[in-house]
């Protein structure tokens, strides 16, 4: 008969949705359960199986232009009141269809040049690898939030707020001033595993752009927002590990 | 002159309800990005590109149309609700006898001896891909939600209206599920049926 923790809070230890105490009390368990360990161990390589495969099916260009109004011919009906001549009627029908096709020109036009997402996610890719050049990654380095926190005094006009979790395993590696887009910004540096994670910190709302998930390159990135500061992690750790640290940034 | 922008969907040969051009820039904004995690959790609910790339759709019709009433929250899970939905409806009507179905509580797959974490890694895309399509549809899209799509326990409780306790049995049974299938020898020549 497995071990009964292998059901659920193994499961939570594996998503990083057990709180600190949780997960302290499940490795704490770990240590004298071989049961655990070994599905533990079958998790992880049927996770990063998954992952590896590139399951991962993106909606085609069909859909994406479907949806964003392609100019069609048919028109809604107009009504053209009393004076409904032939030629009025023609008129009118020429004037929605030109219209139609404006509209739509103009969505489809948008749809064709990267989004502003797309732009923003790739600058700040680029950051990410710029600063994985030797002696590129850290202006501060310290595990130690008070040192790093206070660093960025005066060097912006806005506090980031620094934390390390190191107990949930993205250990605070250090900060640095990053330039993205023409904006300074602060970059908070977390260890997981042998991955390097940047996290981007701005103050007020997110800059358009600043928003959503995904992946460019091979890196995985995501954005979040609290507090009235802006967050945007860059990583080539896996994407639930990046959501992961975005519940740890949520939470508190 | 202010006249409100018609969202032409599909093949537009219904007008959708107008939506004014600020709530249109929104929903763009706000909803759209998320097109690829509605399209990749139909593409694996309905097991075929096909239906999905058609239930997508419709469902980001209907998310345009109930747009008015979305104020704040997570859009994802807004959406993807709205895509599961969808998706379970669809199979109602189109695929008999594949539909929904709620985990059954009362039997757990075993573990077996030697989960063989081995056999898993060197699993291939083919052969993930028929496993994890093999799964009942509550399995899959709890596995789909969470590995694929990066989603939190509360999102996949949002998305599939449980509580986040029945995700996360949910996920352990889903899981291993896919291991056995996995660490069974595999058969040259499966082929799904549909």
């Amino acid at each position: 008969m497995p071990c009964e923790h292998s059901q659920l809070e193994l499961h939570g230890y594996l998503d990083g949705e057990l709180d600190a105490m949780g997960a302290a009390n499940f490795e704490k368990h770990l240590e004298d359960c071989p049961d655990c360990k070994r599905v533990l161990a079958a998790e992880e390589s049927l996770r990063s199986a998954l992952q590896n495969a590139a399951l991962y099916e993106r909606a085609p260009e069909s859909l994406r232009k479907n949806l964003l109004g392609t100019p069609e011919k048919k028109v809604t009906p107009i009504q053209p009141g009393r004076v409904s001549g032939f030629a009025w009627q023609w008129l009118a029908a020429a004037a929605v269809l030109f219209v139609a096709v404006t509209v739509g020109w103009g969505v489809w036009q948008r749809s064709q040049s990267p989004s502003s997402m797309q732009l923003v996610a790739a600058s700040l890719v680029d950051a990410h690898l710029r600063s994985l050049q030797p002696g590129h990654l850290t202006d501060v380095e310290s595990t130690d939030q008070h040192t790093v926190k206070p660093w960025f005094d005066g060097r912006l006009d806005f506090a980031p707020p620094v934390r390390d979790f190191s107990t949930d395993g993205f250990p605070l590696l250090g900060g640095r001033l990053d330039v993205v887009q023409g904006r300074t910004v602060a970059a908070l540096v977390y260890g997981r595993r042998k991955h390097i994670v940047n996290v981007f910190v701005e103050k007020g709302p997110p800059a358009e752009g600043w928003s959503g998930f995904g992946s460019l390159q091979g890196y995985h990135w995501l954005a979040w927002q609290k507090d009235g500061f802006s967050f945007f992690a860059v990583s080539d750790v896996s994407a639930p590990d990046l959501n992961q640290l975005e519940q740890l940034c949520l939470s508190q | 002159m202010g006249h409100p922008l018609v969202f032409y969907i599909g093949s537009a040969r219904e007008r959708t309800d107008v939506l004014e051009g600020e709530d249109r820039a929104r929903f763009e904004a706000i909803v759209l990005p998320h097109l690829d995690a509605a399209f990749n959790l139909a593409r694996w609910l309905l097991r075929s590109r096909g239906d999905a790339e058609d239930v997508a759709q419709e469902a980001l019709l209907r998310a345009y149309r109930a747009f008015g009433t979305y104020r704040s929250g997570n859009p994802r899970a807004w959406l993807l609700q709205i895509v599961r939905n969808a998706c379970f409806t669809w199979l109602r009507q189109n695929r008999m006898g594949e539909e929904f179905t709620e985990f059954d509580e009362t039997t757990m797959p075993q573990e077996s001896e030697n989960p063989e974490a081995l056999a898993i890694a060197n699993s291939n895309r083919e052969q993930l891909s028929r496993a994890l399509e093999a799964l009942p549809p509550a399995f899959r899209e709890i596995l789909v939600l969470r590995e694929l799509e990066g989603c939190s326990y509360k999102e996949i409780a949002e998305v599939t209206s449980r509580p986040i306790g029945t995700v996360m049995s949910g996920l352990a049974r889903a899981r291993l599920q896919l291991r056995n299938a996995l660490s069974q020898p595999q058969p040259k020549e499966a082929r799904r049926a549909v």
